[in-house]
């Protein structure tokens, strides 16, 4: 078959992407954990394993790179191209995510949490779930199931917006009720946020997978589908 | 879609995936251009339509046709005795083919220029002169000489030489020579078969920005089998292919940000990404 080197490289490429999707995963689930269980040797952990990461993202780059030098990709192998190395930014900017987390649960030291966390462990569920989905969409290439996974990582977006709404309430009625919590609450809320980031990262390659599929840019979520937006 | 024909090239690319342009904006139009030789259909039914002041690149694997759809536009394909033209080729509105018209005439209003340079063996002035003479143009030939060495970009190194033999050039001299040399009878529309070829790779990039410089006073058509190229000088790009049974159809035609971005058929998809070609 023509390009078949070319088309084993491309498969690479996205395993590639697959493999740091995990790397991604495992250190905001860890990062969640470590601040729940008070486990500041994991939240270490999470911060040391960054780097992996970061590694990760360049081999990308310059696996990227190389092909574009090599092949002069057009039209689907171009897109694919520039949508890997886009989503490898966007992983590499979760991991940072995590890692931020894990240096807020450092900060925290051995103090316990102003409140037991409930809603952040439920918005880091669905922001998980919605960046597997997202991944999943990245290397469909088809055109309909890809449309119908980025509608629903929209719909999960809303979700995680109004649970982190109700997180800084929550948070900002504990500050209020006493100015001793505010250190602890902003501790929390810097965590929110973080997660309500990698929500809004995980929609961002969602977007990106529809691009790859269709050629065209679409905004994923809010109240329209991907099918009108195109 | 057959097993020996796995991306389907026996039909041609449908009538949205190609380009049309108003009258206004036209100069040449092809409309269901077939080309036999002998005996044997070489393009079937290929329709488009070049508009004024643009670079249209004609791309396709080999053996699809492209060279014999482009002699179609100047009928250089009347100097091949078993060569049969149908349908109509238009040039700002009227026939190409219609019997009254000279053929040398029209192939001084659409210029052509070839693959391997091939200068006259010739001085350098008199190459450039060689069209306004035979042609009787009421012109000063020492004028038009100058003019068009400066729009092929040559002048700068031909100024003190022009008794000098056009042989004496370099490869890339000589094919802007002959571009020179097209221009001089002063054409609208100027075909170029894969004109940087046979040029190393700064003569191809002297060509590549004359070709863009000329676009601004001329119409070209160019057919190119590097699609490095036709992105960086075409604005238009038409996708030619041939099945198993070696006919040449337009499969599709439009800006080149619709053929190497987002093509519409997968069978230029195919080719535009190499899979197949």
């Amino acid at each position: 078959m023509a390009r078949a080197e070319f088309d084993r490289d491309l498969a690479q490429l996205e395993s590639e992407i697959i493999l740091m999707g995990g790397l991604v995963e495992a250190a905001v689930i860890d990062a969640i954990a470590a601040l729940a269980q008070r486990d500041l040797d994991k939240s270490q952990r999470v911060i040391d394993a960054d780097d992996r990461i970061d590694d990760k993202e360049n081999e990308i780059e310059v696996e990227a790179i190389t092909l574009l030098r090599k092949e002069a990709p057009v039209a689907t192998d171009l897109r694919r191209i520039m949508a890997t190395l886009f989503v490898a930014s966007e992983l590499e900017r979760i991991g940072d995510y995590a890692e931020g987390i894990a240096k807020i649960s450092l900060l925290m030291g051995h103090e316990p949490p102003l409140k037991e966390l409930i809603d952040i462990p439920r918005m880091t569920d669905i922001a998980l779930s919605m960046l597997k989905k997202s991944i999943e969409a990245f290397t469909q290439h088809d055109v309909e199931p890809t449309k119908s996974i980025a509608d629903s990582i929209g719909s999960m977006d809303d979700e995680v917006d109004v649970l982190y709404n109700t997180v800084q309430a929550d948070l900002i009625e504990l500050m209020k009720q006493d100015a001793d919590n505010i250190e602890r609450a902003t501790y929390l809320l810097w965590a929110a946020h973080n997660i309500e980031r990698v929500a809004d990262r995980a929609t961002n390659i969602a977007e990106r997978a529809i691009y790859l599929v269709t050629g065209q840019s679409v905004s994923v979520g809010g109240s329209e589908t991907v099918s009108d937006a195109l | 879609m057959t097993q020996t024909d796995p991306v389907g090239i026996t039909e041609a690319g449908l009538e949205e995936n190609i380009i049309k342009f108003t009258e206004e904006e036209l100069v040449v139009e092809a409309r269901d251009v077939s080309v036999t030789y002998g005996s044997k259909l070489a393009i079937e039914k290929v329709s488009m339509q070049v508009p004024r002041n643009s670079v249209v690149a004609l791309i396709g694997p080999s053996g699809c046709g492209k060279s014999t759809f482009i002699r179609c536009f100047n009928r250089m394909n009347d100097l091949i005795p078993s060569a049969r033209v149908t349908g109509e080729v238009t040039y700002n509105g009227t026939n190409v083919y219609a019997t009254d018209q000279d053929p040398t005439e029209i192939r001084f209003r659409i210029g052509m220029v070839f693959q391997r340079p091939n200068p006259f063996p010739k001085s350098i002035y008199d190459n450039v002169a060689f069209g306004p003479r035979i042609n009787g143009m009421d012109v000063d030939i020492d004028e038009v000489v100058e003019r068009s060495l400066r729009r092929a970009a040559l002048w700068d190194e031909v100024k003190d030489r022009l008794k000098d033999s056009g042989l004496s050039l370099s490869g890339g001299q000589q094919q802007r020579l002959c571009i020179a040399r097209a221009l001089a009878v002063d054409p609208e529309v100027v075909l170029m078969d894969e004109p940087a070829s046979a040029l190393d790779p700064i003569s191809t990039q002297a060509i590549e920005d004359l070709i863009t410089e000329l676009s601004s006073r001329y119409t070209i058509i160019i057919v190119t089998h590097n699609m490095q190229q036709a992105t960086r000088i075409a604005d238009y790009a038409a996708v030619l292919m041939a099945g198993e049974e070696r006919v040449g159809r337009l499969i599709e035609y439009g800006p080149n940000s619709q053929i190497f971005d987002t093509p519409r058929d997968h069978r230029t998809e195919a080719y535009v990404t190499g899979r197949i070609g």
